[in-house]
């Protein structure tokens, strides 16, 4: 079994796209600029690993990072 | 005003403003990328344009060798006497002038604006429920970001008319008529003067008067001149580029019964729907100017010439999106490049999801049965944004 998943927003890539928040919405958040950052530590909870896949994987600007612990 | 000549050979001498460009630019752009990842012509004193998405964003990325000091390619360069920042800007000035424009648009700005949008879409529909035919681009597509925009900024949205006049002096017939472009950019800074001096004496609680209390990274409020562009950016940025995306997505659902049919049974679709739109149909193509000689996909590109850049045309590119020349709206992975790449991201881009959003929904929701009336004729828009300007449409169940 695969250890937990860990997602980060790179802030100097990430140009405020909101693709991120509006296909995870609890994985992300955005700053006043509408730029993104993961929520917490990044630790993706249980039953939301598709979702941090899916976010990466519309992200235009290729600012989302997934590893796994 | 002479009449350009008909291309012959797209790859070495296009011209974007040809109608069989505007008609139906997909096929060309096919072309043109099997020949080459960047495409030269001779005509409007020099252009480049990458064709691959590659190349689209490679350019997009490079603020070094390619300025967005102009952006539109017309037929002449005159001298740069009005900008509107952030999107004539390039860094260090560019990033302290969009950070001013960005908070009012966040996606929790466009929840509270959403409410209105609604309304100004059920308003226009109560028009035109009962007619068996409409041009859905002059009754319903035209006016939706128009009045949004207007009604953020804090000016009456029945002056949206004139607005969509001075759009189209600036965006189309400017391309080629120097002297139109001109009167038009002087026409809309003299009315949103009249507006700014207004809240000198007496504030709002709007998008102008916001710009005027901002400071710039001086400390220093904004000179007139700075809020005068951009609220000129906003307005020539916001409407007709949002126009076209709605008129090209009811377009693409009124010649597509199966899509409006799914869409109509599946509502969670509509988010990929409107992505795929947006990918598919992507309304924008902007320009830079080239300012040091570089290399962008092997291809040598050297100053003195302008670079279409064809966000349109990397969404099309079939080494970045599967499939790329069908409309799937459930398509799961994305990465459209509609409202540009890198520092220059469309500043209203939640505003025109939003926009899109509400305006089909509340559509589809009114009027679930429409189709191209065969006896009409679509018609796009040439050059900047390419959209439908004229949409005509039966509405209710074929008899």
């Amino acid at each position: 079994m695969a250890g937990k998943l860990k997602i980060h927003v790179d802030p100097n890539k990430c140009q405020g796209h909101s693709r991120c928040k509006s296909l995870a919405p609890e994985l992300f958040e955005l700053d006043e600029y509408g730029n993104a950052h993961e929520v917490g530590d990044g630790t993706v909870p249980d039953g939301l690993e598709d979702k941090a896949w899916l976010a990466k994987s519309n992200c235009p600007e290729l600012a989302i990072d997934i590893t796994e612990d | 005003m002479n009449k350009p000549i008909p291309v012959t050979d797209w790859v070495s001498d296009f011209d974007h403003t040809d109608p069989r460009w505007t008609e139906n630019p997909y096929p060309i752009w096919d072309e043109l990328r099997a020949e080459c990842p960047v495409v030269h012509t001779n005509r409007f004193l020099g252009v480049y344009m990458p064709t691959t998405y590659e190349a689209v964003k490679a350019i997009a990325y490079d603020t070094e060798h390619f300025s967005s000091r102009r952006i539109i390619v017309r037929n002449s360069r005159p001298p740069i006497t009005q900008t509107a920042p952030p999107i004539t800007s390039d860094p260090p000035e560019h990033k302290p002038a969009k950070q001013l424009l960005l908070p009012p648009f966040t996606p929790d700005a466009m929840k509270k604006l959403e409410p209105r949008v609604r309304e100004i879409c059920n308003e226009l529909i109560d028009q035109f429920i009962n007619d068996p035919s409409i041009d859905a681009a002059a009754r319903y597509t035209k006016h939706i970001p128009v009045r949004a925009i207007a009604h953020m900024l804090g000016i009456p949205e029945q002056d949206g008319d004139l607005f969509i006049k001075w759009i189209h002096e600036i965006l189309e017939l400017g391309i080629t008529d120097e002297d139109t472009l001109m009167r038009a950019v002087e026409e809309m800074s003299h009315y949103f003067m009249g507006h700014i001096q207004a809240r000198k004496s007496k504030p709002t609680d709007d998008l102008i008067s916001t710009l005027m209390n901002a400071r710039g990274p001086d400390g220093q409020p904004l000179s007139d001149m700075h809020v005068l562009g951009s609220l000129r950016l906003l307005l020539i940025a916001g409407i007709d580029t949002t126009w076209s995306a709605i008129g090209a997505s009811l377009w693409h659902l009124a010649k597509t019964p199966a899509d409006r049919e799914r869409l109509i049974a599946e509502p969670s679709l509509m988010p990929t729907a409107i992505e795929e739109f947006l990918r598919a149909y992507a309304p924008v193509t902007m320009a830079r100017e080239v300012i040091k000689e570089t290399t962008i996909s092997g291809c040598p590109i050297k100053p003195e010439n302008m670079v279409l850049l064809s966000f349109p045309a990397a969404n099309r590119d079939p080494a970045m999106f599967p499939d790329a020349d069908k409309v799937l709206i459930d398509r799961k992975e994305n990465r459209h490049a509609a409202f540009g790449l890198g520092i220059h991201r469309c500043v209203g881009s939640n505003l025109a999801r939003m926009e899109m959003t509400v305006a089909i929904e509340e559509w589809l929701k009114r009027i679930p049965d429409f189709r191209l009336d065969p006896a009409g004729k679509v018609t796009w828009s040439e050059g900047t944004v390419r959209g439908p300007r004229q949409l005509p449409l039966l509405l209710g169940a074929a008899r």
